[in-house]
């Protein structure tokens, strides 16, 4: 111990040993988030990637609200038997909408990072009403109230414009339409403006039917919306299978 | 001296008091502690040169351990160690393992296959592994279906065919069962009607009148059932409608239902809501060719194929 050092410096000056405890507990995170955002490579540079419609986004407030993500994980990691189970690995950039992202680290549930088209709506309501009714062995809840309560739709622009605020171009002026025109195309932007959002959500169930019943919009609608649209924006077969490994 | 051997014999403290006598120990850390400390220093620096690991300007120093694969494209390529280039090396491995056998599914018919022991070997190992995950959600590990929900892949009676190619056309595009909801077109008496005359076509218990007025109804232009279902109530596998005379129930969940009136109803329940399901999923972006061709062969000899 040097001489000159004294411990009594720091204890007796609340400012100084305020800064110094901040330093030392952010070092860590500094050293291993802050180079993500200057290295050019860590986000994929893929195609397909959109945000969510407001269906499918109102769906996943639902996922978020009942807790699947406690038991379901979102995240297709590079390993050989999840490539034979889910498919594909995740990328980045499939969750650069996402916030928050579900990614999660617990598997009681299988990862739903590629769900989306594996299974039909009817198994999906059928299998969220009952579990049980459909794979005999499965621990997971019954969520019957999903069919039964209709979607609080009242909120949905606000909720677009939260997560406008977070970086997701939810578009709310002319300009910023145009700019998700050229970005995703028409038919994505369309989706994507806050102003139209209850006509778009509207348009989306009714013609998803996802619920098996269109006499109105169920929180089991949104919910299937998402839970169909999960790992398909990314078309893998215009990729070469080594294409993202030089992102990591 | 004196003073060293004090010093030895007693604990320093921090060198501040409060209170006036309230002072704090300043004890050393222990020589193993300290060695092991500087031992995980020397260890992270080799991990370092090994693996990736520094962020350096856009990128990172990718490290001097490599990984060796061929792509998708054919092209060896040999890559800086990471978890994707790691997978791919694994997959190659797994493929290489597998290729004798897969590259004699996409050489063999499926009769060759069907017939040749050691294949059929390959085909229910594989075969079951790709049946549980993908396709046992709905239709059961066993291949039983659900009945209202699901087709029963292990019985005799197909909706599209149950041959090896129309099994494979079901794998690669999916289908979607549809009937039309007739309870906005026919009348209650007649919707009882029309269910008695299905009834009696699979010897269920039915009312030999009204049956006889459904019998009439059915091959009428009023319902026209026989355009999908055809003439004799047989069906028609290119459109998917299903055989009514064979005594097996997809969407009316007759046998389950009570009594004799109960499974009128059942009946009644479907001519009058029609069908909007019956979605099976498309696989051919999902799964491999040789994989769909190895659940088309598995499938079609869990029982029922043609």
């Amino acid at each position: 111990m040097n001489i000159n050092f004294k411990h009594e410096w720091i204890e007796t000056n609340i400012g100084l040993m305020a800064v110094l405890t901040m330093l030392a507990i952010s070092v860590g995170g500094l050293v291993e988030i802050a180079p993500l955002f200057f290295i050019d490579k860590t986000i994929e540079k893929v195609e397909g990637v959109r945000p969510y419609t407001p269906l499918e986004q109102r769906g996943r407030d639902i996922y978020i609200r009942e807790g699947c993500y406690t038991c379901h994980s979102q995240m297709i990691r590079p390993f050989r038997d999840e490539k034979l189970r889910y498919g594909h690995y995740s990328l980045a950039a499939e969750s650069q909408y996402d916030h928050p992202f579900q990614w999660g680290s617990k598997r009681t549930g299988p990862d739903l990072a590629r769900v989306g088209g594996k299974y039909s709506n009817e198994w999906h309501v059928q299998h969220l009403v009952a579990p049980r009714s459909m794979v005999p062995e499965s621990v997971m809840p019954n969520y019957p109230w999903l069919l039964s309560t209709p979607l609080d739709i009242s909120d949905t622009a606000s909720r677009m414009k939260a997560l406008r605020t977070v970086g997701v171009p939810y578009s709310l002026s002319q300009a910023e339409y145009d700019a998700n025109v050229t970005k995703f195309g028409v038919t994505v932007a369309k989706q994507l403006h806050i102003p139209d959002a209850k006509k778009n959500l509207g348009e989306q169930a009714n013609f998803g039917n996802y619920d098996g019943d269109r006499s109105g919009i169920s929180e089991m609608d949104a919910l299937v919306a998402y839970l169909q649209v999960l790992g398909t924006m990314v078309d893998f077969s215009k990729y070469s299978d080594d294409a993202f490994v030089d992102n990591r | 001296m004196s003073e060293q051997k004090l010093q030895s014999q007693t604990v320093q403290t921090t060198g501040h008091a409060w209170d006036g006598d309230l002072q704090e120990y300043n004890n050393p850390l222990p020589a193993w502690w300290v060695y092991t400390f500087y031992a995980t220093v020397i260890f992270s620096i080799v991990y370092w040169t090994i693996y990736p690991s520094w962020p350096f300007g856009k990128g990172w120093i990718g490290g001097v351990s490599d990984i060796t694969y061929v792509n998708s494209e054919g092209e060896t390529k040999t890559h800086s160690w990471n978890t994707r280039a790691l997978l791919l090396e694994d997959l190659n491995q797994a493929a290489s393992a597998q290729k004798p056998y897969f590259d004699k599914v996409s050489a063999m018919t499926y009769e060759q296959i069907a017939k040749d022991p050691e294949m059929n070997g390959f085909i229910l190992s594989s075969g079951k592994a790709l049946f549980a995950d993908n396709c046992a959600p709905c239709h059961q590990a066993g291949g039983q279906g659900v009945v209202g929900f699901f087709p029963n892949l292990t019985d005799d009676d197909w909706l599209y065919g149950g041959s090896f190619d129309t099994i494979h056309e079901t794998l690669m595009g999916g289908r979607r069962g549809y009937m039309p909801t007739f309870g906005e077109v026919l009348s209650g008496e007649q919707i009882d009607q029309l269910a008695n005359y299905v009834a009696s076509l699979s010897g269920t218990n039915h009312d030999a009148g009204k049956a006889a007025a459904g019998n009439v109804l059915f091959h009428s232009e009023t319902a026209a059932c026989y355009y999908c279902h055809s003439s004799d109530a047989k069906g028609r596998k290119d459109i998917g409608a299903p055989n009514l005379t064979d005594n097996i129930w997809l969407w009316a969940d007759v046998p389950a239902a009570e009594g004799a009136e109960g499974k009128i109803a059942a009946i009644r329940g479907v001519i009058s809501s029609g069908l909007n399901r019956g979605v099976m999923p498309a696989w051919a972006g999902r799964l491999s060719p040789e994989q769909i061709k190895v659940l088309t062969v598995y499938v079609h000899e869990l029982g029922g194929g043609q």
